[in-house]
C-alpha cells in the first residue's frame, strides 16, 4: 500500500476549502441566539458595578464603604484599592458593588466615600521635551548599522521630517468581564469573554486558592477581542469573589467609559526621521528617534522593527525614548505594534518619492529589494495599482485637482507572521456516520467555528453542518489563545491530522467488508469511493466501526506542510481631502492580501475588510484624548471617543493573493495583517491630494486644517 | 440613573402643573436623546420626570396666515416630511446632517433648542462651565471642540442647539410657558439663548418650571435659505461649526441676509455685518468668502481651536453658496 501522507487534498480536488461559506453562527449571532458572557443572566444573577478614579493620579486616603454595604438591594461589595493606595490613572477601579439591580448597584457605588490626595500627573504623550522635564523620560536603546553620517554625504536625496500616531483605545464591543456562579465551595463557573478559554481557568483558581481543575471557564462567543482579552483580570477574580461573598452567581462587564479607559491601548509613536536615496531612488539611509507611551511602564512601539519593512536599508540609526504617563495600560492591539510602524516607516518613503518628484509606487517597488518578499510585493503592488487605477489616477503630490477638494492616491506595505498555534483536539465519528470535534478554541469572530467544520468535512466528504464544532470550553482538549494570527493554522492543522487519521481507519474497515484496495478510496459527497466508484455511504462505512465511537487526537503544530507562516500585503486608498473644512473621505481602499491556503474565501476577505475598517479608524477620527489639565481620558464615550460608521467606509476592494505557490505553503493567519498598512496608505493618499503631509494620525479636520497652514511638505 | 416620580400629563397646563412640584426640580422628557445622558451621569437628578409627548397641542404643525407654527414636539422626521416647512430649506439641511435614525424620528425640535452643551467638562462632571477652584478647565484644558467667539467671559462651551443658527436666521419666534399654569410668551429666538456669568444662569431664559411649546416661523415668501454643518463623520457627530442663511433677494441682489452660526460660540452666533456686506450684492464665491471673513473677524480662538475659525468661515460661505444653489465641490 502506497504510504499515507498527511497534506491537504490537490487544490482542485476540493468541494469546500477556498469556496465562500457563509459562517456557521451567522443567524445565530444575527438573530441573537447566540449567548455572549454579557447576556449570561442565570437565576439570582446579580449586577455589579465600578467606582472609579476620576483624575490623573492621587493617593487614597480614605475610604468608607459601610453606607454602600447597607444600601437596600446590596449584596456584596470589594475593595481594589483601599486606604494608602496610589491610583496613577484615570479609570482605575477603587472599589465594586454586587446588588440585585443595576441601580442599586449604582446606589451603591455613589454611597461609597472616598477621600484622594491628588499627585502630579503627566499625560502629553507627544511631549517629549515637558516629559524629560517632568523626568518621566526612559531610554529604550540605540544602535547602529553602516555609516550613517557619509551615506548621508553621498546622498543625492535628502528627506527629513516628523511623524505620529496617537494612542488609540481597545473598544470591543462586548466590553470585558464575566459571569461568575459557584457551585458549592469548591466549584467556580465561569462565562468569560475571553480570546483564551484554554489558558484562564488557572488564572482564577490560583487567587481565588481553588484546584485549577474546578473552574470551569466557557466562552461561546465573545463580542471582541483584537489582543486585549487574554487574562481572567482582577476584575474577573473579583467578580467570582463577589460571588461567593453574596452566594449569588454575579455578572461584571466594564462600563463604556471604564472599558475605553483601562480595557488596554495600542502605544502611541512619535518620530523624528531622516532618510536618503542614491540618484536612483535607491533608499541608503534610515535615522529615527521615536517616542512615545504605554501608560505609566514607559514604553513605546518596538525599536527592532524600525524602519518597518525595509529592514535592508544599508546604513541605519536609530533610537527610542519612552515616556511613563498616568494613562491606562497597552495591551496587545491586532498586529502589535506593525500598524504604528508602518504609519511612521511607509509616510516617510512617501515624503521621500515626493521630494524626488518620483512616483511613489516606483519608489516603493525600487527598495523591495530591502524588504522580505520582495516577489509577493511586487505582484500584490501590480495588481492593486490595476484595481485602484493608479497609473491613470496618480499624480504628482498637491497637483489633486482645482477647487477645495482633492483627489489623491496613497499606498503602503505591511507583513506578519501568521504561524500556527499549538492546539490539540479531540474528532470522534459515531457509528451513525455523525461527525463532531472538541477542542478548548474559541471563535472571535473571525469564523474559527466554520473553518473547523469546513476542515473536517472536506476532509470526510461531507457537508459543513454535518460536523459538530464544540469550542469555547476549558474542559475540551486545549488549544492557542487567539492572538497573533496563529488560530486558522492552529486549528486547521490538528483537525487536518486526526481527520485523515480517522479517515485512513474507516478506509481499511471499508477495503476488508467491500474488497477493495484502501489506497484506491477516497470520500466526497457523503460516499466512500473507489476508483471514481461509489463502494458505500458515509454512514455504512462509519457502521463499520461497531458499536463504539472513533476518537482521534490531532495536534500541532508540525512540519508536514500543513501550515506555514509569513506574509507580505499591500493597500492602496483613493481618498478625497476638503481643504476649506480639513474632512478627509475615503473613496475607495485596495487591499491585496496573501495569507497561504485560504480555507473560506468568504470569511477571509471579511476579515480583510475588517481590517480596512479599524485602520480607516485609526487613519482619521480614533484616538484617545487626554486632557492635561485634569489627567483624565477626556473622551471616553462614543460621541467623542470617534469610530467611522458605514458612511465613512468607502469603496472596500479585496484582493486574496492566491496563486498555487501559496496554496502550497499551506495555511497562514489572517488576523492582524490588513488592519497594519491602512493608516499610512491613507496618509500617503492625503499628502498626494494636498502636497502636504499631515504628521500625525488620525487626520482629524483639525490635524488636516493646522497642516495646510502651515504648509509644510 | 437614580429613583425618580414619573408623570405624563395630557395638556400643557397639566404639564406645567407637574413641573413646579418639589420647587421645581423637575425634568421634562420629550425625545431623551439629551435627558436620558443626563439622567445616566448623574448631571441632572429631578424628583420628577415630565413626559410630554401626550400634550396634542404641542406636536401640530399649523399655518396662521403670516407663518407656521411648529409644536416643540415636533420630529425632526416630522420637519422634513411637513409640506408646510417644505420652503424652509436650511431646517431641512440639519434633518439631514443628523442623519442618525434613531434621532431623527425621536428627536423633537423643543428638544434640540434646550440641549444641554457637549462640552466633555459639563459631561465629565465640572459644571456648566467647566470650572476647578474657579478656574476654567476650558481655558487651561483641551477646547478642541469650545467656542472661538463669544468666549471670553467664564461660559467657553459652544451651543449645542443644531436648528437655533436656522431658525433664527429664519426670524423665528418661540413660545414660553409657565411656570404658572396661564402665562406665556412669545420671543425671538435669538432672544432666548443666553451666555451664562454664572452656572445657576443655565443656557436660556428658561427658569425653573418654565418650558417651549411652539416655534414660529415667518411665511418663507421668496426667501431662499441654507444650513452648513461642518461633520468630521457621516454618521452621527457633532457639527464642529456650522452657520445657516436666509437670504432675500431681488432679481439675484441680496436685499436681506441673515447670517448665524452655530457651535462656535456659547450662544447661536449672529453674524450681523456679514449678512450687511452682501446688500446689494449677487452671492458668489467671492461675495460669500469676504462675509464669511467679516463673520470671524472677532474671533478669539482658546489655545487649541484656532481651526475652528476656518471651519466657521467655511461653514458660512457655503450655507451662503448653498441658499442660491451655488455650492460646488465640497466634501
Amino acid at each position: 500500500m502506497a504510504e499515507r501522507k498527511v497534506a491537504w487534498k490537490a487544490r482542485k480536488d476540493n468541494t469546500l476549502i477556498g469556496q465562500d461559506i457563509p459562517r456557521l453562527d451567522g443567524v445565530d449571532k444575527a438573530s441573537g441566539s447566540a449567548k455572549y458572557a454579557a447576556d449570561i443572566n442565570t437565576a439570582g444573577t446579580l449586577y455589579a458595578r465600578l467606582l472609579t478614579f476620576k483624575g490623573g493620579a492621587a493617593v487614597i486616603k480614605a475610604l468608607d464603604v459601610a453606607a454602600a454595604e447597607k444600601t437596600p438591594g446590596v449584596r456584596a461589595v470589594h475593595v481594589f484599592n483601599g486606604v494608602d493606595k496610589e491610583v496613577r490613572w484615570d479609570g482605575t477601579i477603587v472599589a465594586a458593588v454586587a446588588a440585585d439591580t443595576p441601580e442599586q448597584a449604582e446606589d451603591g457605588v455613589r454611597a461609597i466615600k472616598v477621600t484622594y490626595e491628588a499627585k502630579p500627573h503627566f499625560v502629553d504623550e507627544e511631549d517629549l521635551p515637558g516629559a524629560a522635564k517632568a523626568k518621566r523620560t526612559k531610554p529604550l536603546g540605540d544602535n547602529q548599522k553602516g555609516d550613517v553620517a557619509a551615506a548621508l554625504k553621498a546622498a543625492k536625496h535628502v528627506h527629513k521630517g516628523y511623524y505620529g500616531v496617537a494612542t488609540i483605545s481597545h473598544m470591543c464591543l462586548e466590553p470585558h468581564g464575566s459571569h461568575c456562579e459557584w457551585e458549592g465551595k469548591d466549584k467556580l463557573n465561569v462565562h468569560l469573554s475571553t480570546q483564551n478559554v484554554s489558558g484562564t481557568g488557572g488564572q482564577f483558581a490560583g487567587p481565588l486558592g481553588l484546584d485549577a481543575s474546578n473552574v470551569s471557564i466557557t466562552c461561546n462567543y465573545i463580542g471582541g477581542g483584537f489582543g486585549s482579552k487574554f487574562a481572567a483580570d482582577q476584575w474577573g477574580v473579583v467578580c467570582a469573589q463577589l460571588a461567593k461573598k453574596a452566594g449569588k452567581p454575579v455578572r461584571l462587564m466594564l462600563d463604556r467609559a471604564t472599558e475605553l479607559k483601562i480595557g488596554g491601548t495600542r502605544p502611541s509613536g512619535f518620530a523624528e526621521v531622516t532618510i536618503a536615496a542614491d540618484a536612483d531612488g535607491n533608499i541608503t539611509v534610515w535615522d529615527s528617534h521615536h517616542w512615545g507611551t504605554s501608560g505609566i511602564a514607559g514604553s513605546t512601539i518596538a525599536l527592532s522593527q524600525t524602519p518597518y519593512c525595509f529592514d535592508g536599508i544599508p546604513n541605519r540609526n536609530r533610537k527610542a525614548t519612552g515616556i511613563s504617563t498616568n494613562c491606562g495600560p497597552n495591551r496587545a492591539w491586532r498586529a502589535p505594534p506593525h500598524p504604528q510602524l508602518c504609519a511612521i516607516t511607509d509616510t516617510v518613503v512617501d515624503d521621500l518619492a515626493a521630494k524626488m518628484g518620483a512616483d511613489s509606487y516606483d519608489i516603493f517597488m525600487k527598495n523591495l529589494d530591502k524588504t522580505p518578499k520582495p516577489d509577493v510585493y511586487a505582484e500584490e503592488m501590480k495588481i492593486g495599482a490595476k484595481l485602484i487605477d493608479w497609473k491613470a489616477k496618480w499624480h504628482a503630490h498637491g497637483k489633486g485637482g482645482k477647487g477645495p477638494v482633492k483627489r489623491g492616491l496613497g499606498m503602503a506595505i505591511h507583513r506578519w507572521g501568521g504561524r500556527a498555534g499549538a492546539t490539540t483536539c479531540t474528532v470522534k465519528i459515531h457509528p451513525d456516520g455523525a461527525v463532531e470535534t472538541f477542542l478548548g478554541s474559541q471563535d472571535l469572530g473571525t469564523g474559527t467555528r466554520t473553518v473547523i467544520a469546513i476542515t473536517l468535512a472536506e476532509t470526510f466528504g461531507l457537508g459543513v453542518r454535518d460536523v459538530k464544532v464544540n469550542i469555547g470550553n476549558n474542559s475540551y482538549p486545549k488549544a492557542n489563545p487567539s492572538g497573533g494570527s496563529i488560530t486558522v493554522g492552529g486549528v486547521s492543522g490538528p483537525l487536518r491530522r486526526a481527520g485523515l487519521e480517522a479517515l485512513w481507519k474507516i478506509y481499511d474497515l471499508v477495503a476488508a467488508k467491500y474488497k477493495v484496495k484502501a489506497d484506491s478510496l477516497s470520500a466526497k459527497g457523503g460516499k466512500i469511493l473507489s476508483a471514481g466508484k461509489t463502494v458505500c455511504s458515509w454512514k455504512q462505512a462509519c457502521g463499520l466501526l461497531g458499536p463504539m465511537p472513533l476518537e482521534v487526537q490531532g495536534q500541532g503544530p508540525k512540519n508536514d506542510g500543513l501550515t506555514s507562516q509569513g506574509v507580505a500585503g499591500v493597500q492602496m486608498a483613493d481618498v478625497s481631502v476638503d481643504t476649506e473644512t480639513g474632512i478627509v473621505r475615503i473613496n475607495k481602499l485596495v487591499a491585496v492580501q496573501d495569507c497561504g491556503l485560504i480555507i473560506d474565501e468568504l470569511t477571509a476577505r471579511s476579515q480583510v475588510s475588517g481590517g480596512l475598517i479599524m485602520g480607516i479608524a485609526y487613519a482619521l477620527s480614533e484616538e484617545r484624548i487626554m486632557d492635561n489639565r485634569t489627567g483624565r481620558f477626556i473622551n471616553a464615550d462614543l460621541e467623542n471617543y470617534k469610530l467611522p460608521r458605514i458612511g465613512d467606509i468607502g469603496e472596500l476592494v479585496v484582493e486574496m493573493y492566491q496563486p498555487d505557490s501559496e496554496y502550497e505553503r499551506g495555511v497562514v493567519g489572517l488576523g492582524e495583517p490588513p488592519v497594519i498598512s491602512t493608516g499610512a496608505a491613507i496618509s500617503n493618499a492625503v499628502a498626494n491630494a494636498t502636497g502636504v503631509r499631515v504628521p500625525v494620525l488620525p487626520l482629524t479636520p483639525q490635524r488636516v486644517v493646522e497642516a495646510l497652514k502651515g504648509g509644510q511638505a | 440613573m437614580r429613583p425618580f416620580e414619573y408623570a405624563r400629563p395630557q395638556s400643557e397646563g397639566e404639564a406645567l402643573d407637574l413641573l413646579n412640584d418639589h420647587d421645581a426640580n423637575t425634568a421634562i422628557l420629550a425625545g431623551g436623546t439629551d435627558l436620558i445622558s443626563l439622567l445616566q451621569e448623574d448631571l441632572q437628578v429631578p424628583q420628577r420626570v415630565v413626559d410630554i409627548k401626550n400634550v396634542d397641542s404641542m406636536q401640530a404643525i399649523t399655518a396662521d396666515g403670516t407663518g407656521v407654527i411648529v409644536g416643540a414636539l415636533t420630529t425632526l422626521e416630522d420637519i422634513a416630511e411637513h409640506p408646510m416647512l417644505a420652503d424652509y430649506r436650511s431646517l431641512l439641511d440639519v434633518v439631514d446632517g443628523t442623519r442618525s435614525i434613531q434621532v431623527q424620528s425621536m428627536g423633537t425640535l423643543g428638544g434640540d433648542l434646550c440641549h444641554l452643551p457637549n462640552c466633555w467638562y459639563f459631561r465629565n462632571g465640572y459644571g456648566l462651565l467647566g470650572l476647578e477652584d474657579g478656574e476654567s478647565l476650558v481655558a487651561s484644558g483641551d477646547n478642541r471642540y469650545h467656542a472661538v467667539l463669544g468666549n471670553q467671559g467664564p461660559a467657553k462651551f459652544v451651543s449645542a442647539s443644531r436648528f437655533a443658527p436656522a431658525l433664527i436666521a429664519w426670524g423665528a419666534e418661540v413660545r414660553v410657558i409657565g411656570p404658572e399654569p396661564t402665562a406665556d410668551e412669545w420671543l425671538p429666538l435669538e432672544q432666548f439663548f443666553v451666555t451664562p456669568k454664572v452656572q445657576s444662569q443655565g443656557i436660556s431664559v428658561l427658569e425653573p418650571g418654565q418650558m417651549i411649546s411652539h416655534v414660529r416661523l415667518p411665511d418663507a415668501q421668496a426667501l431662499v435659505s441654507s444650513t452648513y454643518e461642518v461633520l468630521q463623520l457621516e454618521g452621527l457627530d457633532w457639527p464642529l461649526a456650522s452657520a445657516a442663511a436666509t437670504l432675500d433677494l431681488d432679481g439675484g441682489v441680496v436685499r436681506e441676509a441673515r447670517i448665524v452660526m452655530g457651535h462656535v460660540a456659547p450662544t447661536p452666533w449672529t453674524a450681523h455685518e456679514a449678512g450687511q456686506s452682501l446688500v446689494g450684492l449677487p452671492v458668489d464665491e467671492e461675495t460669500a468668502g469676504r462675509a464669511g471673513e467679516i463673520a470671524v473677524a472677532e474671533a478669539t480662538p482658546l489655545s487649541g481651536n484656532a481651526y475652528k475659525v476656518q471651519l466657521a468661515r467655511t461653514a458660512v460661505k457655503r450655507a451662503l453658496l448653498g441658499a442660491v444653489d451655488k455650492l460646488e465641490g465640497a466634501l
